[in-house]
């Protein structure tokens, strides 16, 4: 992180297994960023990535941390989680792969586009995992990427 | 841009409950000084709030019959929506005659328009660069909520127009073809919805201009008692099934032959699912049709029919009519040229979320709606007149309304104050001290037992 200081800074637990209230952190955000005013496609780009983080944990973990700090030109959002971790990271990033077990693909979730999805929408994307201890990703939004 | 809108406020009727307000799904409405107040550049014309109006005082406005006067030829379009308001053993050509015995000269089925379009959205959808889902634009409170709401959809909206378009546009091209001046030709929809009524007045002065929308029921009341003097002319009657189910939820990717395609209504229901899309939750899916009103159009608060019981109807019709009459790939590249199928009006992102046009305000604004949140009850009441604590945190921010508009807060603040009065009346003036303590009832302690 930069001095640069976030002019709003969002923080909100998720809780694993919680489908009812999965997507509450990814809309409130969507709102905030609607209400500020950045561009509709930058605000679609990172909500799409958001709610791909936070369904990660809602999906695999046992619970987690949303951060998101929102600057006047990008957003930094970090999700920390306590659960599995991923076993091969390298996998997981392939379109289609998916860990989720089955009764939750039945679902519809865990189609396996996650990663992808969040490395496609994120200007950065850093993912720190540690087998049976959890994972933390870190993305980047530039609004004018240089 | 002319904001235009067709639900309007009846003064004398509104008492100011706060039924709309919560209803409303742009948060458009406000109660003030006793009276609901509607914002334009938020409203979509969905009409929730004439549904939910107890003391029914909020009305569409529509056009008479009166208006026909106006022009040498007019062309009735009736709504698919309309025919699902009869009875179904009522022949189509009967109810078709019936328009023109109330003074139109020729009929122009919507449910026809909607065909046409249904070829002209199945060979749109072929295309490559396709940002999916696709989003029916037929419904215009549909497309307004997405310019209020969901901006980051836009590009996934149908860029075609609505059947009503297409159907204007064919039929302004038949009349003129018969040598009638454009001026001379009046074309009004027979509506079932106030948001359709502000697409007709949207529509412009071009080949799409539609000159009235007149209410389905006004039409309904005027026909009802007279149909069955009513001739049938069955020649009159061209659409078939595929046009006819557009009355109703799900018609529209019925008409479009197989494939991935969804169907939503009701306008709460369709917000849910833009969420999802918005989230890149509908994978798969390459059409949706979106409908406001629970059922389609035939849930039009201009309906006379229930609901439910239209749709039967519809259903009936679609056997009944289970026919489709095609037309030349001639004629079909003619209207292409002529513009039938292309929008009039771009889609636009309205904007009216955004708490400012300056970033860094916007930025402190959302601040201090956060800061001013935590001290409202969070009970969504409506009795301060706005529809949720939220919403009145950023009306008190924009400077529409006063933090004591809340009725917890305002009871704090008494409380507050009357701390304050009490603290004030207890200190005793050096004078009198020793004298007046126990007058007021005040505090324990201070001299006045000692002295």
């Amino acid at each position: 992180m930069t001095d640069e200081r976030p002019l709003i800074e969002l923080e909100r637990k998720i809780a694993g297994g919680d489908f009812q209230s999965a997507g509450d952190v990814s809309s409130e955000l969507k709102r905030i960023l609607q209400q500020v005013g950045f561009p509709p496609p930058f605000s679609r780009r990172v909500v799409i990535a958001a709610y791909e983080a936070e369904m990660n944990v809602v999906i695999h973990a046992w619970r987690g941390i949303f951060r998101a700090w929102i600057f006047p030109n990008r957003v930094h959002i970090e999700v920390d989680d306590e659960g599995p971790g991923i076993p091969d990271l390298e996998l997981a990033f392939q379109e289609g792969y998916s860990t989720a077990p089955p009764h939750i693909r039945e679902m519809g979730f865990g189609a396996g586009y996650g990663l992808s999805n969040m490395k496609k929408c994120s200007d950065r994307l850093e993912i720190d995992t540690r087998v049976g201890e959890g994972t933390k990703v870190i993305m980047d939004f530039f609004l004018n990427p240089s | 841009m002319e904001v235009f809108h067709s639900v309007f406020l009846d003064e004398e009727k509104c008492k100011g409950c706060t039924h709309c307000i919560r209803r409303c799904p742009t948060e458009a409405i406000r109660v003030k000084g006793g009276k609901a107040r509607i914002d334009e550049e938020r409203c979509t014309d969905c009409g929730e709030c004439i549904r939910t109006c107890p003391n029914h005082a909020k009305y569409a406005q529509t056009d008479s019959l009166e208006a026909l006067q106006e022009f040498r030829y007019t062309i009735a379009l009736p709504a698919p929506a309309f025919y699902a308001q009869f009875k179904f053993t009522i022949p189509l050509g009967k109810v078709l005659n019936g328009l023109l015995r109330l003074g139109f000269n020729e009929v122009f089925e919507v449910a026809r328009g909607a065909e046409i379009l249904a070829a002209e959205i199945v060979r749109f959808l072929q295309r490559r660069d396709l940002v999916l889902p696709v989003i029916s634009s037929a419904c215009p409170a549909v497309v307004r909520l997405v310019e209020v709401k969901f901006p980051s959809l836009l590009d996934n909206l149908l860029p075609l127009d609505s059947p009503l378009g297409v159907a204007a546009k064919i039929a302004r091209l038949g009349a003129l073809k018969k040598g009638y001046r454009p001026e001379e030709v009046g074309v009004f929809f027979i509506t079932p919805c106030p948001a359709k009524v502000t697409e007709a007045r949207q529509s412009g002065k071009g080949l799409g201009r539609i000159d009235g929308a007149i209410s389905m029921a006004s039409i309904y009341a005027r026909l009802v008692s007279e149909l069955h003097l009513v001739e049938d002319i069955p020649d009159l009657q061209i659409a078939g099934f595929k046009g006819i189910g557009w009355a109703r939820s799900g018609g529209e990717q019925e008409s479009l032959g197989e494939g991935e395609y969804m169907a939503v209504d009701g306008i709460h229901n369709v917000i849910s699912v833009f969420e999802k899309i918005e989230v890149g939750e509908l994978k798969g899916v390459v059409y949706c049709e979106a409908q406001a009103c629970v059922g389609g159009c035939v849930g039009g608060v201009l309906a006379v029919q229930n609901p439910f019981i239209a749709k039967v109807n519809v259903n009936h019709l679609m056997k009944k009519y289970s026919v489709f009459r095609p037309w030349s790939e001639e004629e079909m590249e003619t209207w292409r040229r002529a513009g039938v199928f292309a929008r009039e009006r771009v889609y636009e992102a309205k904007e009216v979320m955004k708490l400012d046009r300056d970033f860094q305000k916007a930025m402190e604004k959302y601040q201090r709606i956060e800061h001013l949140l935590e001290r409202l009850p969070g009970l969504d009441c409506g009795a301060c007149g706005s529809p949720t604590c939220r919403a009145l945190a950023e009306d008190v921010v924009q400077g529409k309304a006063e933090e004591i508009d809340c009725p917890f807060l305002l009871r704090d603040n008494m409380l507050e104050l009357a701390k304050e009065i009490y603290a004030l009346a207890s200190k005793v003036p050096q004078t009198m001290s020793g004298k007046r303590r126990e007058d007021i009832g005040g505090s324990n302690s201070g001299p006045c037992a000692t002295s």
